[in-house]
């Protein structure tokens, strides 16, 4: 009988985000090398890992077609050079799938089912348009299931401004300049390339390597972010400033059951606590992770209270401020999103849940007053994903400058 | 002077070359050093490598000058250079070579490379070529030049195949390997490799030589080393070449080696062809001399070679090799090929075992053999069965391959069995009555649209057919031996072979991985015709009095890889003896038939042999028995006599469309026969030596294939 088990995020990984499309550094990558070069920069960084120790690959990705297609999870196996006996399988939960695929394979390892797993996500958004070959039931328009609106994201998130009329433009923007600034300063502060697989890129003049996020626009105003159109409606708030972009990239993350990990000589960095998805109307996705995340609390047994370090996905500035609201939690409060967020660096969909974790975890080694921390995003057609996780380098004493 | 004009002849000639870009980028490194990376592209996909004409090495030349001033500057701290996907460069631009005019212009293709290619010993910072594909001749020579290397571990081919070709390693390659990788590893490169069918390393092999410093896997290739050379630039990474030669090697052990090369060369292929020789030389200077000096050595060897005979000959039969294979002339409609799901070999025999192997191992459908008895055809499966296991134990194949090839050979006495097999190919004794009486009866038992296929050597394909009711599914598939190795087949197409018929044998040979060239039923169809007037003058210049010794080496100025006696030795004296009287029945005022040769087939062998079958001279027996002739040659006459006699058997059989081409002809002789590159097969050889001019009034080629002085 197998048993149950702790589960730790020994270390994850990703590429730098690239901007989709032509333009965009990944236009000539193929979004499976993406992925397979994650996992080969994220099996370099941990040379202790005997490779055939390794019981599960779950890589998500949302349009699994073509590069994406063809049951990632084996084929990056395959392709990163993992032994031919280590399975692997494919994941898709829209944006939410690398933070499934952490999750799926958690639950394995808890069960007792693995010791050490892969779990990650890959989204060419240049290879692959949201929402291409999507073919909708009939039925949704039908019986007015899901109102055509709700496939697009924007809309949802503009309904986010229509149910909190408190939730201005204004501050949707001040937060968007925010997450600009931040992750200006990390990248300053070197706090974010340590975790960054550099990847050689083909273009027209030649090859080059991409070592750094190619979406942040450090130059942003809240002049420039007032002046941007708003695409989704006539004189609506939400712009393509105070959104996260259309992006290519890829995450990998190692988990493992406290016993494997001490077995291996493996440090946890984080201690996966527990975790909860939840729906809401797909009409207003955006507010998804407010059940998910009170769900994810009850199960912890915990309060928003104990919550010392957030990572939230900034899908729209809009829906994390839903949350922040809901959570009362002050827009501009610093346990949230030190480094900026997915407004900054981009939303390569399904990848983009283990860059949560990748950063939360990097910053409760900063924050040894913390002790819990949370990652949470929206997923289209109105879900929420949350997963709260245990600081290992908790002292359990209070950090007296920074407070709670 | 600009480096354009310096080279304006060179450049004349380029008009339409596919120029492959040097693009610059540069990269930042996590040390923070920058790095300008150039990517060779052609813009073109796999299909077409990137080559190395003068416009693109002026290219090269101009971007690495503009480095050079931004090292001197401070801008950047290494120079990189890699291939596009796959691909390095497939070495020099050869598609303009038979239009240099000048054993001038010809040494400028030499120092352009060398000036150019040679810049990156000497930028002010490190370089380094990342080696991320196919790497060839002039393509590795980029590498060469370069400060470091590294490999990518997929890399399915490195080499320097200069010496296949008549040439050498002329933008570096003779000076500096030997100096990088000791002197027994570069002979290994640069001579030995090229002349074993042109071989060709793979990534790994080329790492373990120390062609390169450093080797990582395909799937981080480049991002791996971009991180060593900023170890190297930083110094964090330090470069060990074990294989260089020291003072040692150098003292003792180059000439050795140098020495034993040559003895070998000598004894493998004589010394005909030039190119061996002279990176032999450039190998061997190389020991003590500096790199301005071998440069200018490979210089003066490559303008040589490059004008003459041998290297216009060896392009012209690689090209014959690499393309007019590949699409066989005369070949009908590959759509009216019908497919082959079984296979019938009738004969259970060596020379049947081998094609039943080759059929399962390819084709992967059933294979059955019948012959007379029970007791021959379980040897055959035995035979069979018992090579299937030996690739399996020698790792070739995996033991599920393995089960699956077991599983398809069956045998049979009861022809019944073949009934649904769609191709039939005999291998019985080479009589007509023999193989008319076969295939008659295994036609009672097949569909009327099964081919039917005949490997004989020497009968009228149209006459074993004499007895079918459908006679249109006949067709010649004419092998050399030994089966699985020679490339070559001859499909002979009867009066009533069918375009059906013929395509599916093309189809076929194609699927067998052999080059099929199409010949007329006549007689000894190609490479057996051209043998047979080449033996048969032999035997003639025996039979009237020649010594051995001198007919042997009478036509040694081809250069072939086997003397006529070893030829004929290796044929089988008796099988020889029959392919001259047949060709003698065939054309009896041109062809010889030899008494002497039948008595030689009966005393069983011409030279006198060690245990080691290492030739010590000619038997004496034999050579009493070929006593009395009263009007012996001389060498120059027999020479004189198989120039001319081939050229007027290669007229005439192209006068009567043997094949449709003399490039079908020579097609056949280098791949059925081995004949050499540096002869062009035959036809640029007859040319070059006036026998076609002496025999017929012209050339075989308009203009002919032969250097410019």
């Amino acid at each position: 009988m197998a048993e149950r088990a702790e589960v730790v995020f020994v270390d994850g990984v990703r590429t730098p985000f690239g901007r989709a499309g032509e333009k965009g550094m990944y236009w000539q990558t193929r979004a499976d090398d993406l992925v397979v070069k994650a996992i080969i920069g994220l099996l370099e960084r941990n040379p202790n890992v005997p490779k055939d120790r390794i019981d599960e690959v779950a890589i998500a990705a949302t349009t699994q077609t073509g590069d994406q297609g063809l049951t990632l999870g084996r084929t990056a196996s395959i392709l990163a050079g993992l032994p031919r006996s280590v399975p692997g399988y494919a994941i898709d939960r829209m944006c939410a799938g690398a933070m499934t695929a952490v999750t799926a394979t958690a639950g394995g390892i808890a069960f007792g089912a693995y010791d050490l797993v892969i779990a990650g996500g890959v989204e060419h958004m240049g290879r692959h348009p949201m929402g291409s070959g999507v073919d909708p039931n009939p039925r949704f328009q039908s019986e007015k299931l899901v109102n055509a609106e709700a496939l697009n994201m924007g809309n949802t998130a503009e309904r986010i401004h229509d149910r909190f009329p408190h939730l201005t433009k204004e501050r949707a923007d001040r937060f968007a300049l925010g997450s600009q600034q931040k992750t200006t300063q990390a990248y300053l502060d070197g706090k974010i390339q340590p975790d960054l697989i550099p990847v050689a890129t083909r273009s027209a003049s030649g090859w080059g390597l991409a070592t750094v996020d190619e979406a942040p626009r450090p130059e942003t105003t809240l002049e420039g972010l007032a002046a941007l159109r708003t695409p989704f409606r006539p004189h609506g708030r939400v712009t393509a400033g105070n959104s996260s972009g259309l992006n290519d990239g890829a995450t990998a993350s190692l988990l493992a059951s406290a016993d494997a990990a001490k077995e291996l000589g493996l440090t946890g960095k984080m201690r996966l606590v527990s975790f909860a998805f939840a729906g809401v109307e797909p009409e207003i996705m955006g507010i998804g992770p407010v059940p998910s995340t009170e769900k994810a609390l009850r199960k912890a047994g915990l309060t928003i209270n104990d919550i010392g370090l957030f990572e939230l996905n900034e899908a729209f500035a809009i829906q994390v401020l839903s949350l922040l609201d809901h959570f009362g939690i002050d827009d501009e409060d610093p346990r949230v999103n030190q480094w900026g967020g997915a407004i900054a660096v981009g939303h390569p969909l399904a990848s983009s849940g283990v860059r949560l974790m990748i950063q939360l975890a990097a910053q409760f080694a900063e924050h040894p007053e913390v002790r819990y921390g949370l990652t949470a995003m929206c997923i289209g057609l109105g879900q929420g994903g949350s997963v709260i996780w245990e600081n290992p380098h908790y002292t359990g004493k209070r950090n007296p400058r920074k407070g709670k | 002077m600009t480096i354009a004009t310096a080279y304006g002849d060179l450049t004349a000639l380029s008009g339409d070359e596919v120029v492959t870009h040097s693009y610059v980028r540069d990269v930042r490194l996590a040390s923070g050093a920058t790095i300008a990376l150039i990517t060779l592209d052609n813009d073109r996909d796999h299909t077409r490598p990137n080559t190395l004409g003068p416009v693109t090495l002026m290219e090269l030349g101009s971007v690495l000058d503009a480095q050079r001033d931004r090292a001197a500057n401070g801008e950047i701290a290494g120079v990189a250079i890699t291939g596009k996907p796959f691909i390095l460069a497939a070495g020099a631009d050869l598609s303009k070579v038979s239009e240099i005019p000048s054993t001038a212009v010809a040494k400028q293709l030499a120092q352009l490379g060398h000036e150019v290619l040679g810049k990156l010993d000497d930028l002010g910072v490190p370089t380094f070529v990342f080696i991320n594909g196919l790497a060839l001749g002039g393509g590795l020579e980029v590498a060469l030049n370069a400060n470091y290397r590294t490999i990518d571990r997929g890399v399915p081919a490195v080499a320097l195949p200069e010496v296949f070709l008549g040439i050498i390693p002329g933008w570096g390659g003779a000076w500096i390997l030997p100096n990088l990788i000791g002197i027994e590893n570069a002979l290994k490169v640069i001579i030995e490799n090229p002349l074993k069918n042109n071989r060709t390393l793979k990534g790994e092999e080329a790492f373990e030589l120390g062609i390169a410093d450093a080797i990582f896997d395909s799937g981080n290739f480049l991002e791996d080393s971009l991180k060593f050379a900023d170890g190297v630039i930083s110094g964090s990474v330090v470069v060990k070449r074990p294989n260089v030669p020291g003072k040692l090697e150098r003292a003792v052990k180059w000439d050795a080696a140098v020495g034993i090369a040559r003895k070998m060369l000598e004894s493998r292929i004589g010394t005909v062809a030039q190119s061996p020789y002279k990176a032999l030389d450039l190998i061997k200077a190389a020991k003590n001399t500096d790199r301005a000096t071998g440069f200018a050595a490979e210089d003066e060897a490559l303008a040589e070679l490059i004008s003459g005979d041998q290297f216009r000959a060896s392009i012209y039969a690689f090209n014959l090799v690499q393309k007019r294979a590949k699409r066989p002339t005369g070949a009908p409609d590959k759509a009216l090929a019908k497919p082959v799901t079984k296979v019938g070999v009738i004969g259970a025999g060596l020379m049947a075992s081998q094609f039943a192997l080759l059929f399962v191992r390819r084709l992967k459908v059933p294979v059955v053999i019948t012959d007379l008895d029970q007791a021959r055809v379980d040897k055959g499966v035995d035979y069979i069965r018992g090579e299937i296991n030996t690739l399996e134990s020698k790792g070739k194949i995996n033991r599920d391959e393995s089960n699956r090839l077991k599983a398809l050979v069956t045998g049979t006495t009861d022809k019944a069995d073949f009934a649904d097999a769609d191709w039939i190919i005999e291998a019985v004794f080479e009589e007509l009555g023999v193989k008319q009486d076969v295939f008659a009866e295994i036609e009672k038992h097949v569909s009327d649209t099964a081919v039917l296929a005949t490997n004989t050597s020497s009968l009228s394909v149209e006459q074993i057919g004499a007895k079918l009711a459908h006679p249109e599914r006949l067709v010649g598939f004419h092998f050399f031996n030994p089966v699985a190795v020679m490339p070559l087949v001859e499909v002979v197409r009867a009066p009533s072979t069918d375009d059906a018929t013929l395509s599916t044998a093309m189809v076929t040979a194609a699927k067998l991985y052999k080059n099929a060239v199409i010949t007329t039923d006549t007689p000894g169809f190609v490479v057996n015709r051209i043998l047979a007037k080449l033996l048969g003058e032999a035997m003639h210049a025996v039979d009237t009095g020649t010594p051995f010794e001198i007919v042997d080496r009478a036509i040694a100025p081809f250069g072939l890889p086997m003397t006529p006696f070893e030829l004929l030795e290796l044929v089988g004296l008796k099988v020889g003896a029959h392919v001259l009287d047949t060709h003698h029945a065939a054309f009896p005022d041109r062809f010889f038939e030899s008494k002497n040769l039948h008595a030689l087939a009966e005393h069983g062998q011409i030279f006198e042999r060690d245990a080691k079958g290492k030739i010590k001279g000619f038997d004496k027996k034999a050579v009493s028995i070929v006593k009395g002739g009263k009007s012996p040659m001389t060498g120059e006459e027999i020479l004189r006599r198989v120039e001319d006699g081939l050229a007027d058997e290669i007229h005439r059989m192209l006068e009567d469309g043997v094949v449709e081409a003399p490039e079908d002809i020579d097609l056949c002789l280098i791949l059925g026969a081995g004949w050499p590159f540096q002869m062009g097969g035959a036809t640029p050889y007859l040319d070059r030596v006036g026998a076609s001019e002496r025999v017929f009034g012209g050339t075989f080629h308009t203009p002919p294939i032969r250097g410019m002085e």
